[in-house]
């Protein structure tokens, strides 16, 4: 069961950690500033969501410290799926993901609110009550740049577009899915994908664009087992560059 | 943070032919002599207004350019405390800047205008932000040094006469003062680390000498503009003065963690005025005016940034909401 969950807390941990560092390099070049301000404050709540599972892993499973496990891990061990780790593009790619990721995130922490495991389920209500406001910013900018202009309209679906397998991506399921569900620690990633498909698509739909045709072979798995895009070592690599310098030192 | 606004012996020299009606003008020095704020709606001098627009404008776009060298070092931040601390940090600044160029709209200029002013080069910034951040040791510095200067700065200008400025600069001055705790902290963590981590600050420590020397600007005691806006309660303090404060704030904390400042002639005479050898104001100027070592590059991420996001700003428009300029 230990396996299970700590599985289930790393592929969490990591998601977040690597769209929080995503989300911060909108920091200073923002398409205004008050989204500067907005990539800004849910990097820093994904960030801190990610130091916190990690810190249930090393206090209930005898992992490493926090700082280590986010920062000095290799990356083929990092069990997020490759969405997250895609660079931010431009801003209408980094909106229609942090739109789809959002919700994925919102759902995932409603049902584990009610784990099982209870250090899960007490974190679980917090930070889905501060998702509450990223899925907020996600809808409120999707539905007026889709309607706010032609040019506006066909670069939010063509974003949909491209990341609508990455995005299914999410929900790549663990051998011990059965596990989970069985001891009633987490739902699954097979019922919180269809909670989600029903969410993301009423909102598509409600903006006015069209929701992408799902074709199963193009899901882009392999994330969570630890098959990342060429993206994520250069992320690691820079995001460790201090911290190499002087391998002794305490920063 | 912020430096001071800077006037060209030019715009100095046009400030002087303005005229105004001299009874609103009595009346308007009358006020501010008692302390009274002056509000957007108010009569002011058209050099006040002027004036004021151009210090703001050069203060909200010295956040939001400052934030892009210390940005720059949040996907590089070695654990979590720094690079949430690093990432609030840098979010506060682009708050400022949003707040600051809202204090300016209430003069009569949109923000629209004065960012593209920032991107022809007609609007300046602080000179500070020209200077690249080398290493992780930079943001040590920039935190505890270049915030910590624009404090001084800051606290003396929240007491001057435009209402709008000074409440954003209080607000601004209270989240500052954070800064400086999180840049002091990484300053003194790197001061009393391994060898490595103290010549790299030493080194960040020599690099930034100079610069901050020139965040208060030249030498200013004899201008006659100076004396009009210090009547005015634009400007509130020399630049000297407020050098010197900042001087003897700081050396003694930086000396006390053994570490140097690359100028042998530092040091307070027996009247308490630091004096320093002379800081290179043809490098202030050259820099000012657009020949710094990351001029070009600060303004080709904004202009990146302001061309790659109008899609989005065109989009969000509704004609309705156009700006109306909030003149007396």
């Amino acid at each position: 069961m230990n396996t299970a969950t700590k599985d289930l807390l790393y592929k969490m941990a990591d998601d977040a950690f690597i769209i929080g560092h995503r989300n911060s390099e909108w920091t200073g070049i923002g398409p205004m500033l008050e989204e500067d301000l907005a990539f800004s404050s849910m990097a820093q709540d994904k960030i801190g969501h990610a130091w916190a599972l990690y810190k249930i892993l090393n206090e209930q499973f005898g992992e490493a410290d926090a700082d280590v496990l986010g920062f000095q891990r290799k990356a083929n061990d990092f069990k997020c799926c490759q969405f997250v780790e895609l660079p931010i593009g431009e801003y209408d790619f980094s909106l229609v993901r942090h739109f789809l990721f959002d919700h994925a995130e919102y759902l995932r922490y409603e049902a584990l609110s009610e784990s099982s495991f209870e250090p899960l389920a007490l974190l679980a209500k917090k930070i889905k009550s501060e998702i509450k406001y990223h899925t907020m910013h996600a809808d409120t900018l999707l539905r007026q740049l889709a309607n706010g202009s032609e040019e506006a309209k066909a670069r939010i679906q063509n974003a949909l577009n491209y990341s609508w397998h990455f995005a299914l991506g999410i929900f790549e399921e663990s051998s011990a899915e059965n596990e989970l569900i069985s001891n009633k620690v987490f739902i699954g990633e097979d019922a919180l994908k269809s909670q989600w498909i029903e969410k993301v698509s009423s909102i598509i739909d409600a903006a006015g664009l069209k929701v992408p045709v799902t074709e199963n072979t193009k899901i882009i798995l392999g994330g969570r087992k630890g098959t990342h895009s060429e993206y994520l070592q250069p992320l690691l690599t820079e995001m460790t560059e201090v911290l190499a310098s002087d391998p002794n030192a305490e920063w | 943070m912020y430096g001071n606004a800077y006037i060209s012996p030019e715009e100095a020299k046009q400030m002087q032919s303005q005229q105004d009606d001299p009874k609103q003008l009595a009346l308007f020095e009358a006020r501010v002599a008692k302390g009274e704020k002056v509000e957007p709606g108010d009569w002011m001098p058209t050099d006040y207004r002027k004036q004021l627009i151009r210090m703001i404008e050069q203060h909200a776009h010295s956040e939001i350019v400052g934030a892009l060298p210390e940005g720059t070092w949040i996907t590089r931040a070695p654990n979590f405390r720094r690079k949430l601390a690093l990432i609030a940090k840098v979010q506060d600044e682009i708050g400022h800047g949003q707040l600051l160029y809202s204090a300016a709209e209430t003069l009569g200029k949109t923000r629209e205008q004065m960012l593209a002013d920032l991107l022809s080069g007609k609007s300046k910034y602080s000179n500070v932000f020209n200077y690249p951040a080398k290493t992780w040791a930079d943001i040590a510095v920039i935190g505890f040094l270049v915030d910590g200067a624009a404090i001084v700065n800051q606290v003396i200008n929240s007491k001057g006469s435009y209402g709008p400025y000074c409440r954003a600069l209080e607000r601004i001055c209270y989240e500052e003062s954070f800064h400086l705790k999180q840049g002091h902290d990484n300053f003194v963590y790197l001061a009393t680390g391994t060898p490595q981590q103290r010549n790299m600050l030493q080194e960040a420590l020599n690099r930034w000498y100079r610069p901050l020397l020139h965040f208060f600007g030249p030498s200013d005691k004899a201008s006659q503009h100076s004396e009009k806006l210090m009547k005015w309660r634009v400007k509130l303090a020399s630049n000297d003065d407020m050098r010197n404060q900042f001087l003897d704030q700081y050396v003694p904390k930086i000396l006390e963690l053994d570490l140097t400042l690359p100028d042998p002639n530092l040091k307070k005479n027996d009247a308490g005025i630091w004096e320093f050898s002379d800081p290179d104001w043809d490098e202030f100027k050259r820099v000012i005016n657009g020949d710094g070592p990351c001029n070009a590059e600060r303004l080709a991420v904004r202009r990146y940034a302001e061309e790659a996001g109008r899609w989005v700003r065109n989009a969000l428009m509704r004609k309705e909401e156009k700006y109306v300029v909030p003149l007396a």
